[in-house]
């Protein structure tokens, strides 16, 4: 099968849509680049911050991959009425850390048309952003906020962990007929992968058991579902077993797999890239509290980023960060 | 005793390199035969190695951590009273091959694409080394599988002929336009896809679904077929079960495809869930399922395939079928017209060219060799 990486994946996943669907557009800051200049490199200059939508342009033309001023809230009313009217924007707002500028029109508009409009209305909008630290980017271009978006009703919020899901979970994103929070792990974008040419989807909603274990289920999302992978690796060669469940989507979540493994190792652990308070870890620990108490053998351990920003200082965004070696001392804390 | 090599060993038919993880014995150990030396990782599996042969571990030659080649030397197995030049001698010896063919490597076979009556069709080609190669072997998967069904069989089966291991249409990485889904259309893009990469002619090995494809392009075509080996053939079982083609198309998620995945082998212990998630995975290319479906209600008719059985005396090249004792998805037999020879392997279900590999290579090698 071909590699390719989580770029890649990310921009033929949106190149498939747009061939198929004409109603499909992109939208935002650079994502050709070079509107409005002239020359021979005026054309596809970026393509994005990170070049994801490099090469869409030229395919697609400036009427369906626009580029627009530095004004997050016009390009995300912009997406949400597209959206509205039957287009299927996938809107690139650059780093997540960005969107409380216009968190108006995604949390109290775009997540409300739906229900708002007795259900006659559809809001097939895609929100790129990236997310994660590890980039030495400082405090307002580090943060990982899925948290934020995961607890409105009405928001789908995907994060992707490697090539294979980028692009079968973007497809789906776009074909969703609801507003779809999209987050690239910015560490991500070079990771390779096994990724088929053809078109294929992943549904929401259906975690990604990555390794079969007995002992102890870490749930990780991200990023940090790579980490977990290799804690895994290390645990396993002094003999503990571990089950790492990627999520895929916050929201909807699949709580059946998690509870599922959780009664087989009966042992949990959570590991994410946010920080700890109103997180995915305290609502993955909660949930199984709650629904499978009588399974669990001990109590829960979460890995977290600490409640602070994050820091610029590298050697202390190192130690912010959930690292390999801390997820290892939480589980050998809770097969105690 | 003479020197012995420790080797990276080759796990299936993608595997280069490998990580070595973890050496469980240490540099002057005795060791015996069938002992776990070392852990390997490569990207698809980990595995542990076991010494093939008894003595003292004289000398490893590679770091925990390092990645080596498949074939390099990790280990040499001697006397402890061996002279430890002659020891260095055969490090060094190997050391200058291994530099030598790190400079010629040939990558692992990678599955090709070509365009063949206007379709799309992906295929594995594994060559043989051997000088004057025999008639080539077309290989086609069963209902739902793809060329990699074959991993355990290929290579095997390539040692004295080349082998190719064709995508079905609507499967894998080909097309997944299957016109009206009958086994006229599948066999015609066989015969397309063998003009297109120059095949005059060669013999078929079919499993399921691909033998009963493997006769029709038999009938069509009785100058290019030099014979057929038929695994499981559905136009000679009793029954086909259609719950589980039903079943197997209908599943959208891996918990519900597990039961049916199960139902194809003797030992359901085989089924991994990687085995389910890639099964899964194929059914969620754009057209896949559909595909399937379309074919399903018309390769795989109870029509098509008595049509098939009332047609069999037709076949006139050599013929071997193979049935598993405990299959679940052609059941009993309806041999009818058929003249070839019938075998019968006591402990597969539906899927003979994984349970029981080297049986089926056996049968099969033994069968092309007249």
């Amino acid at each position: 099968m071909p590699t390719k990486s989580y770029r890649e994946a990310i921009n033929e996943a949106i190149d498939h849509e747009m061939a198929r669907d004409e109603n499909v557009i992109v939208i935002g800051e650079d994502v050709s680049g070079g509107a409005g200049c002239e020359g021979p490199d005026a054309e596809d200059a970026y393509g994005g911050v990170l070049g994801v939508t490099k090469g869409l342009v030229g395919k697609y033309g400036r009427r369906r991959v626009i580029d627009t001023p530095i004004t997050e809230s016009a390009i995300m009313g912009t997406a949400a009425g597209a959206a509205l009217t039957g287009l299927r924007p996938v809107a690139e707002m650059m780093f997540v850390d960005f969107l409380g500028v216009c968190f108006d029109m995604i949390y109290n508009q775009a997540a409300k048309f739906r229900y708002m409009f007795g259900g006659t209305a559809r809001t097939p909008l895609v929100v790129r952003a990236m997310i994660g630290g590890g980039f030495r980017a400082a405090a307002q271009h580090s943060q990982t906020l899925h948290p934020m978006f995961t607890m409105v009703p009405g928001l789908k919020v995907v994060m992707p962990s490697n090539p294979y899901d980028a692009k079968g979970l973007m497809i789906q994103a776009i074909r969703d007929d609801d507003p779809v929070i999209f987050l690239e792990h910015k560490a991500m974008y070079d990771m390779t992968g096994e990724v088929p040419d053809e078109p294929y989807i992943i549904p929401f909603g259906e975690a990604a058991v990555t390794r079969d274990g007995d002992d102890v289920t870490i749930v990780a999302f991200s990023m940090m579902a790579k980490r977990a992978a290799k804690a895994a690796d290390v645990l396993a060669k002094e003999g503990i077993s571990v089950e790492v469940i990627d999520p895929r989507t916050t929201s909807p979540l699949d709580v059946d797999t998690i509870l599922e493994s959780v009664e087989k190792t009966g042992r949990l652990v959570v590991v994410d890239e946010s920080p700890p308070r109103c997180s995915m870890a305290a609502d993955i620990a909660a949930l199984v509290a709650e629904h499978a108490f009588h399974d669990l053998k001990g109590p829960i351990a979460t890995v977290t980023a600490p409640h602070t920003p994050v820091p610029f200082s590298p050697s202390l965004e190192d130690i912010y960060m959930p690292s390999v070696d801390k997820i290892i001392t939480a589980v050998k804390k809770v097969m105690k | 005793m003479s020197l012995h090599a420790i080797l990276v060993p080759k796990w299936g038919l993608a595997m280069e390199e490998g990580t070595i993880a973890k050496w469980q014995v240490e540099q002057g150990a005795e060791i015996k035969s069938g002992m776990e030396i070392v852990d390997i990782e490569t990207s698809k599996i980990a595995n542990v190695l076991e010494a093939t042969v008894s003595g003292t571990l004289r000398a490893l030659t590679a770091d925990e951590g390092e990645v080596k080649r498949v074939g390099n030397l990790i280990a040499v197995v001697s006397d402890a009273d061996e002279d430890d030049a002659a020891i260095e001698a055969f490090i060094a010896e190997y050391k200058e091959r291994e530099a030598l063919e790190a400079a010629n490597i040939v990558a692992a076979p990678e599955p090709e694409t070509i365009e063949a009556g206007g379709k799309r069709v992906r295929f594995m080609k594994v060559a043989s080394a051997a000088e004057d190669a025999e008639t080539p072997l077309i290989m086609l998967h069963g209902f739902g599988g793809d060329h990699a069904n074959w991993m355990f069989n290929q290579a095997d089966l390539a040692q004295v002929r080349d082998t190719y291991a064709v995508d079905l249409l609507g499967h894998g990485g080909s097309s997944k336009d299957v016109g009206d889904g009958t086994l006229d259309t599948l066999a015609d893009t066989i015969l397309a896809w063998a003009d297109a990469v120059g095949l005059d002619t060669f013999h078929i090995a079919g499993h399921s679904m691909g033998s009963a494809v493997a006769q029709v392009v038999a009938l069509k075509a009785p100058d290019k077929v030099k014979s057929l080996a038929l695994l499981c053939p559905p136009a000679f079982g009793e029954a086909l079960n259609h719950e589980y083609i039903e079943g197997f198309v209908s599943a959208q998620r891996r918990k519900a495809i597990q039961p049916f995945v199960e139902m194809l082998f003797a030992d359901s212990a085989l089924v991994t869930r990687e085995m389910l998630d890639d099964l899964i995975a194929a059914k969620r290319v754009d057209g896949a399922n559909d595909a399937l479906q379309k074919i399903a209600d018309n390769a795989l008719s109870d029509a098509a395939l008595a049509d098939l059985r009332s047609k069999a005396s037709g076949v006139t090249a050599p013929a071997l079928a193979v049935f598993g004792e405990k299959d679940q998805i052609v059941t009993g037999r309806n041999i009818g017209g058929f003249g070839g020879k019938v075998e019968t392997l006591p402990n597969s279900g539906h899927m003979p060219h994984l349970e029981s590999a080297a049986a089926v290579n056996a049968l099969v090698a033994d069968f092309l060799a007249g």
